[in-house]
């Protein structure tokens, strides 16, 4: 039975709306912009939530993002949102949450079977069974995915909106408390552009009910004017609701601002969450203390929570969170809490393990026992009574709920993130900053100092030096604190041992008995222990359980907390929308698909479409009812017996220019480039250094020292970046120039033994004739009116020509090149009928016949590794291995019987064994039906494939279940001499 | 996110340039018209790294920039930025 | 406690041992391996207490009958990429050398629980390795063809096969990156990174290998080119062999050997949502994306991508790869959107040049490496034991590492499994 309720009047949001919400079909009001679990609190609902193992009942643990407990499902329009901690999400009017991982429902729930079953499950326990028989693995695997888990991801993609921005600043303020303002203040006055971001949506919330005043103020009225007054400055961004999630490299940090909990109305385009993707010189951080919970007896049940997250409740809400209240206090501050919760009207006892302290609670009205502590819990869905242990001897004690102390843990993530080593401090028993880091400070109750008057002094010494670390003057004015006292202290632990279940890790149901399991059975380490049992590994990532967990296992190995450590902080600090990570990358960011300047010529030309690397090309075009096979043997045809016209803009082009520019070719080429004549092309065979076939392409000398070079479509960024690294740390006498100008050219090549004259009729300053123009040649002029570049090369095996037009001419030159070619009836074809063009030439492909393991040798282009100069890779044309007569090299591959097909992707293996471990002889890299030849073609790399022409084998695709007899045949299929295209 | 201080165009975020790989290898022979290096050396050349823990100096183009070479001297450890100079005039290689 | 001799009862693990203890309050459970003081010799000292390092002393005991044997680690064992990894264990390899040495790797995981007597959890959902278009299928299907050739399973999903397994996939028909199909090899999958470590820590310990945790080596003791013990933070320990199996770390331990390796250390990042239910029960893999996609058995998605793409021992990421790995991650399985990443970190690589590991002698005499596993090591572990025992044992490689020799990088018969060259960072 709850004994929560609201106190009129109290709270930052009295006089706020009241809203309706619903937890699990219970409807329920609320105060708009309270947090759920303020809200759940204040209707009395105590169990929100089970634990992930053993699914025992929880409630609200913490009051923000170290919530380890009460995680829901909300209810959304635009999706479901699992596993959201009730501490972080506003009160929205219609709020709709449920519980989740229980089964009926939370406070009913059948799989919490697994609590009684709990003595077979202790840490580890997986590792030690479900191993026999082996095919049962699966099924226990099963089993124990469906109990983990929590909530149920969204049944499909949520619609939220997500937004990212960049920014610039130069100081981040990381915590909005009493520390933070003033260093945000000190930093702002100075002149410096200031970030200051904070999760809640007030600033200065630690500063609730404090008793000190800050230059004479109220310690939150103080907190209040800081607000303000920082609004007023233009070099000051104010963000509330956002967390610091990441820091990075040299000022690099992630923040996540919430921008809105409520559903959007229709057509608001306001954003859920924001990504800030900062760049700071300095960042000081200023994020708190987390109070740590104390280790006893049952420890886990919905009303055990913090003493801040129980009075806090109170500040910030008006909302007690018992009739009854245990505080089981270690310091003074616990006191303060007590004294607060008493004066709203709740019946508090607080039990404290000194000999003496604070007075001010019992002034207040509560009873205290000193020299006492919380040893045990009971109640079935919450805590009813409590078990004390005193001077006086043990009693049970009624109480709703159970406020623990147990001291506090600086928020050290943030700092710790990009290396800070966080040390045990054995006097005020927390880990605090150790080492300095780059870039960064901590300040006040995160740097361990809880001195309100010391952390503004703090606050400002630091604000002093990071300001003159960017050549900015700042004041070192500190507001005058007074009755201010450290009232953290050391903190207390509870020392509770043997069979009773302590729990250190709520959510993951880590208990310190499984913590001394892991250390009996030899996981000493840390994150052996972590690991081992799953402490810390919740979706709170031990913001509350691991610094007990530490200490815990710093008991179990008799050795001090410091021999112990922490786990490594890891980003980010609070768990990120992953729609907010994606929001900069949309699927087209992340990969553009890339589009030729004649695209919407191709589209409404009926073409289909494929995806080409990075780039969307014409596969075929389709006329009426034609198969795929019927469109590409048409459209090769056409291009053997007459003309068609290709879309080739998406090769790669370099401008060279400068004096030395066949020195350069001749040490990127493997061929030689000293003879290459003005208006003429040359192919080039270019290898990486290891001798492996890089890239290809024709080179064109337009000019003494200007040239053009193509390459290959998806090397065109690649053989940019080498060719100018090569230029700019080697080769740094050569005078030559490189300039990359693929996307400043459209490119149609016109193919078939009547191009010329499709040619000749829109040739503007250039002659089209076999003499005028050879094979091989270049032309500067226009065609169809607009300047071109027209090359006479050919990929087909046909008379072409390669014609490049501005990229914004493209369309044009496209349409009047198909008008110039109606008497012919000249169409447009596509990379599929370009690749059999090729594959009956036996030209060989980057990436498919010369595969990223190819030299030139095994291509059988050896006739092009020039043996009269040095080339980049030659050297490693000498290792032993590239010689090996058993490389797999090209060769060509038709059916034995001609009638029938190929099998796609397949191997090559010898007849009389096809099926021996490790018999592929090599395999079909290309392969097509050829209209030209009537019969399927294929180029393979075969192991020894040069001499073994004129062999028979079975070329097998084992997955298709197919096999057919092939013969190896030299690889070129069609003109082999070439004289169609030079002629 | 690194910040790359690119001596063309100042300081650039990190995807903005591609890496390069170690700068301190140099290529022997060859090219510059001295005597080829011998099979072994040039596996060396090509294969073997020093692979430090701390100082590195190492190439990276700005890709979405200046297209230039740079030689950066960085931390493998913290990641700290020493120098980035252009590789046409600080290069090692 | 400590000492060579198994003064202590060996407990069997098993579903009546667990109820047996329950009942005792689980006192009764030993150490899963000792803590011993490191002894003044031994036959052969493996330095690096991941997995590799561990599976090589194990199977050294097993196999070989060397017992005589520690494993030296700096820190706590498994806990460089044994235990920051992906999980993925799979033998889809196209290069025969990479695909008979993993197959035989995945052969030891399936019998592998059994014979550690610790269950790592291997699971054989399959991955799933989705292909985007025509020309990828056929290019993947020429691969998984040559699988079969090889004794390996593999078979192609079509679109509507994937859709049935992994229905969460954006099968719309604006998907920038649209599901033509998938490659699957059913007998991959997943297993428990941190169990393999410790699993076989304690097989390798109950046969009296001795495992050494915080001891740190700080050089060696070598004699006319043969290695005679190593230098540690824990005193010298003579060795008749040494073994190195320190994945990142293997161009400083191998510097201290006075070698140089073709190896350059990279950071590579994995991640993971928070927990949920089950909806995602195999690996998905996009080659193209390069994308590595599962679901624990926790509930958590976890998520690897690419290296983060320049040189780098630092452990912690950088932001690109994150953003990176998550908006594919979105891309591919709208789903996740609503999701909230809860954790980040990273692990160094021992990239080699060529991308395939290096288990091989070295030019010094008795002092073996073990390492380059680029990300790919996890799924070795077994078989790299087993092949790293061998060769130390033997002094000599056995046939299924013979091909992963240093002598490669001079020979030029390179194993670049993706065929990009000597970019590691690429690999």
């Amino acid at each position: 039975m709850s004994g929560a309720r609201r106190i009129p009047g109290a709270g930052l949001l009295a006089g706020a709306p009241p809203v309706s919400f619903c937890f699990d079909g219970h409807r329920h009001t609320g105060v708009a912009g309270e947090s759920l679990a303020a809200a759940l609190i204040a209707n009395g609902e105590r169990v929100v939530a089970r634990s992930f193992k053993y699914h025992r009942p929880r409630g609200v643990m913490g009051i923000g993002n170290e919530e380890p407990g009460a995680l829901v499902t909300i209810a959304r329009p635009t999706g479901d949102e699992p596993n959201v901690r009730a501490t972080t999400v506003e009160l929205y009017d219609g709020l709709e949450a449920r519980g989740q991982n229980a089964w009926p429902s939370v406070r009913f729930d059948l799989t919490a079977v697994n609590d009684v079953l709990s003595p077979l499950f202790p840490a580890g326990f997986y590792y030690k069974t479900f191993m026999e028989p082996v095919s049962a693995w699966p099924f226990y695997e099963r089993m124990i995915r469906r109990i983990a888990g929590l909530g149920e991801v969204p049944r499909v993609a949520d619609r939220e909106i997500y937004t990212s921005t960049h920014a610039h600043a130069d100081i981040l303020v990381a915590g909005g408390g009493a520390a933070g303002l003033q260093a945000a203040l000190i930093a702002a006055r100075a002149g410096a552009r200031v970030i200051l971001a904070d999760e809640n949506p007030w600033f200065g919330l630690g500063l609730l009910g404090e008793t000190a005043t800050i230059d004479g103020l109220p310690a939150h009225d103080w907190a209040r004017e800081v607000g303000k007054e920082l609004a007023q400055f233009e070099n000051v961004t104010l963000l509330k609701r956002t967390s610091v999630a990441g820091r990075y490299e040299q000022g690099f940090v992630i923040l996540c601002q919430n921008l809105r909990d409520a559903p959007p109305a229709a057509g608001d385009p306001m954003p859920r969450w924001r990504l800030w993707k900062l760049r700071v010189k300095q960042t000081i951080i200023a994020t708190g203390a987390i109070e740590r919970p104390l280790l006893f007896a049952n420890n886990d049940r919905p009303g055990v929570m913090t003493t801040s997250a129980a009075v806090g409740y109170l500040d910030r809400y008006g909302v007690l969170v018992g009739g009854r209240i245990m505080v089981a206090a270690g310091d003074d501050a616990a006191h303060d809490a007590a004294a607060r919760l008493a004066r709203a009207g709740a019946q508090v006892t607080v039990v404290d393990s000194r000999d003496s302290g604070s007075r001010i609670a019992l002034e207040a009205g509560a009873s205290v026992e000193w020299r006492a502590r919380a040893v045990n819990t009971r109640g079935r869905a919450g805590v009813t009574t409590v078990r004390i242990e005193g001077s006086a001897g043990h009693r049970w004690v009624p109480a709703d709920i159970v406020a623990t102390s147990g001291g506090w843990s600086p928020a050290l993530h943030l700092y710790a993130q990009t290396g800070g080593k966080p040390v045990w401090d054995d006097t005020r028993q927390m880990f605090i900053p150790g080492t300095t880091e780059q870039g960064a400070v901590t300040v006040g109750a995160c740097n361990g100092t809880f001195d309100l008057g010391a952390a503004l002094g703090e606050a400002t010494s630091a604000a002093v030096k990071v300001c003159e670390a960017i050549r900015l003057t700042a004041a070192a004015r500190s507001p005058v604190a007074e009755n201010s006292h450290d009232t953290a202290g050391a903190g207390q632990w509870s020392e509770v041992r043997g069979r009773k279940r302590c729990f250190v890790d709520i959510q993951n149901d880590v208990t310190v008995a499984d913590l001394d399991l892991a250390v009996q059975e030899g996981y000493r380490s840390i994150e052996h222990v972590k690991r081992y049992t799953t402490l810390g590994m919740g979706t709170d990532q031990g913001k509350l359980g691991n610094v007990n967990g530490v200490k815990a296992i710093a008991e179990a190995r008799g050795e001090a907390m410091s021999a112990v450590g922490t786990t490594r902080f890891r980003p980010p600090y609070v768990p990120l929308p992953m729609g907010v990570v994606a929001a900069h990358l949309s699927p087209d960011q992340h990969h553009p698909m890339r589009r030729t300047a004649a695209h919407q010529l191709h589209e409404a030309a009926g073409c289909v479409w494929l995806n080409a690397g990075a780039w969307l090309r014409p596969q075929f075009y389709r006329r009426g009812g034609e198969t795929d096979l019927e469109a590409v043997n048409r459209e090769v045809l056409a291009v053997r017996r007459n003309v068609g016209l290709v879309d080739v803009s998406t090769l790669g082009k370099i401008e060279i220019a400068g004096p030395d520019t066949i020195t350069f070719l001749n040490r990127v080429y493997t061929n030689g480039w000293s003879t290459l004549k003005v208006g003429m092309g040359r192919y080039g065979l270019m290898l990486r250094e290891d001798g492996i076939v890089f890239d290809d392409g024709v080179t064109m000398r337009l000019g003494e020292q200007h040239f053009v070079m193509s390459t290959t479509s998806s090397g065109a960024g690649a053989v940019y970046e080498w060719l100018t690294m090569l230029l700019e740390t080697r080769w740094r006498d050569l005078r030559v120039t490189l300039m990359p100008v693929t996307e400043q050219w459209f490119a149609a090549a016109l193919a078939g033994p009547k191009a010329r004259e499709v040619l000749g009729r829109v040739a503007e300053g250039f002659e089209v004739s076999n003499d005028a123009f050879p094979f091989m040649g270049g032309r500067v002029g226009r065609v169809a009116g607009i300047p071109a570049r027209v090359f006479r090369i050919s990929f087909s095996g046909e008379l072409s020509y390669e014609i490049n037009v501005p990229a914004d001419r493209g369309e044009e030159l496209w349409t009047a090149l198909l008008d110039a070619g109606r008497p012919e009836e000249m169409a447009p074809y596509g990379l599929e009928s370009m690749g059999v063009l090729r594959l009956e030439k036996g030209h060989f492909v980057i990436g498919r016949e010369a595969e990223g393991r190819t030299n030139p040798y095994d291509i059988g282009l050896g006739r092009m590794v020039s043996t009269k100069k040095w080339f980049v890779g030659k050297e490693a044309l000498d290792f032993p291995e590239m010689k090996n007569p058993r490389r797999r090299q090209l060769v060509g591959v038709v059916p034995a019987n001609k009638t029938e097909r190929l099998p796609s992707s397949a191997h090559l293996v010898l007849p009389e064994a096809p099926d021996k471990v490790g018999g592929s002889q090599g395999w079909v890299a290309s392969m097509a039906w050829s209209p030209t030849l009537d019969h399927d073609i294929a180029l393979a790399l075969v192991e020894g494939g040069h001499a073994r022409t004129g062999e028979r084998l079975l070329a097998y695709a084992p997955i298709a279940g197919k096999k057919v007899a092939v013969d190896l045949v030299a690889p070129h299929f069609y003109d082999p001499d070439g004289g169609r295209q030079s002629g | 996110m690194l910040l790359i201080s690119c001596p063309f165009c100042g300081e650039r975020p990190e995807d903005e340039f591609g890496f390069g790989g170690d700068a301190s290898v140099r290529h022997q022979g060859g090219g510059d018209g001295t005597e080829p290096a011998s099979v072994e050396q040039y596996a060396d050349y090509l294969y073997l790294r020093d692979n430090p823990k701390g100082r590195h100096a190492e190439y990276w183009v700005h890709r979405y920039g200046c297209r230039r070479w740079l030689v950066a001297e960085r931390d493998t450890v913290t990641h700290e930025i020493f120098s980035v100079k252009s590789a046409s005039e600080g290069g090692t290689g | 406690m400590t000492g060579s001799n198994l003064d202590w009862t060996i407990v069997r693990y098993s579903v009546f041992s667990l109820a047996r203890q329950a009942l005792a309050g689980h006192a009764g459970w030993p150490e899963a391996w000792r803590k011993p003081e490191p002894k003044r010799r031994y036959d052969v000292v493996i330095i690096g207490g991941g997995g590799h390092g561990l599976a090589t002393a194990y199977y050294l005991a097993k196999l070989h009958g060397i017992t005589n044997v520690a494993v030296l680690e700096r820190g706590w064992i498994g806990g460089g990429n044994t235990g920051r990894n992906t999980t993925i264990v799979r033998s889809n390899y196209f290069l025969k050398d990479n695909a008979f040495f993993y197959e035989h790797a995945l052969k030891l995981w399936e019998g592998l629980s059994l014979d550690l007597n610790f269950n790592v959890m291997f699971s054989q959902r399959g991955n799933i390795i989705l292909t985007h278009d025509f020309g990828g299928a056929e290019g993947a299907t020429m691969r998984y063809n040559a699988l079969r050739l090889n004794g390996i399973d593999g078979e192609f999903l079509t679109r509507e096969e994937v859709r049935r397994r992994v229905p969460d996939l954006d099968f719309s028909p604006t998907a920038r990156f649209p599901v033509f199909g998938a490659m699957n090899q059913p007998r991959s999958g997943v297993a428990r990174h941190d169990a393999v470590a410790w699993g076989f820590a304690r097989a390798a310990d109950r046969r009296g290998v001795d495992i050494i945790e915080n001891c740190e080596v700080t050089g060696f003791d070598i004699a006319n080119g043969q290695v005679t013990g190593v230098r540690t933070s824990r005193g010298e320990i003579g060795a008749g062999k040494v073994g190195i199996a320190v994945a990142g770390h293997s161009g400083t331990v191998a510097a201290m050997a006075g070698l140089r390796l073709p190896i350059e250390t990279h950071l590579l990042q994995a991640m993971v949502s928070e927990p949920v239910k089950p909806f995602l029960d195999t690996v998905v893999i996009s080659p193209g994306l390069h994308l590595y996609v599962s679901q624990t058995d926790k509930g958590e998605v976890l998520m690897g991508g690419a290296l983060d793409g320049y040189n780098s021992y630092s452990q912690r990421g950088t932001w690109p790869a994150i953003e990176d790995v998550v908006s594919a991650s979105v891309a591919l399985l709208p789903r996740l959107r609503g999701l909230k990443l809860m954790r980040t970190w990273g692990g160094v690589m021992d990239m080699t040049m060529d991308g395939a590991p290096i288990i091989s002698k070295t030019p010094i005499q008795h002092l073996y490496l073990n390492g380059g596993w680029c990300y790919g090591g996890f799924k070795a572990t077994p078989g790299s034991g087993w092949v790293f025992a061998s060769t130390i044992a033997n002094d000599a490689p056995h046939p299924l590492n013979e091909g992963f020799s240093l002598d490669r990088f001079r020979s030029g018969r390179t194993l670049t499994e993706r065929g990009v060259g000597n970019l590691p960072h690429h690999h």
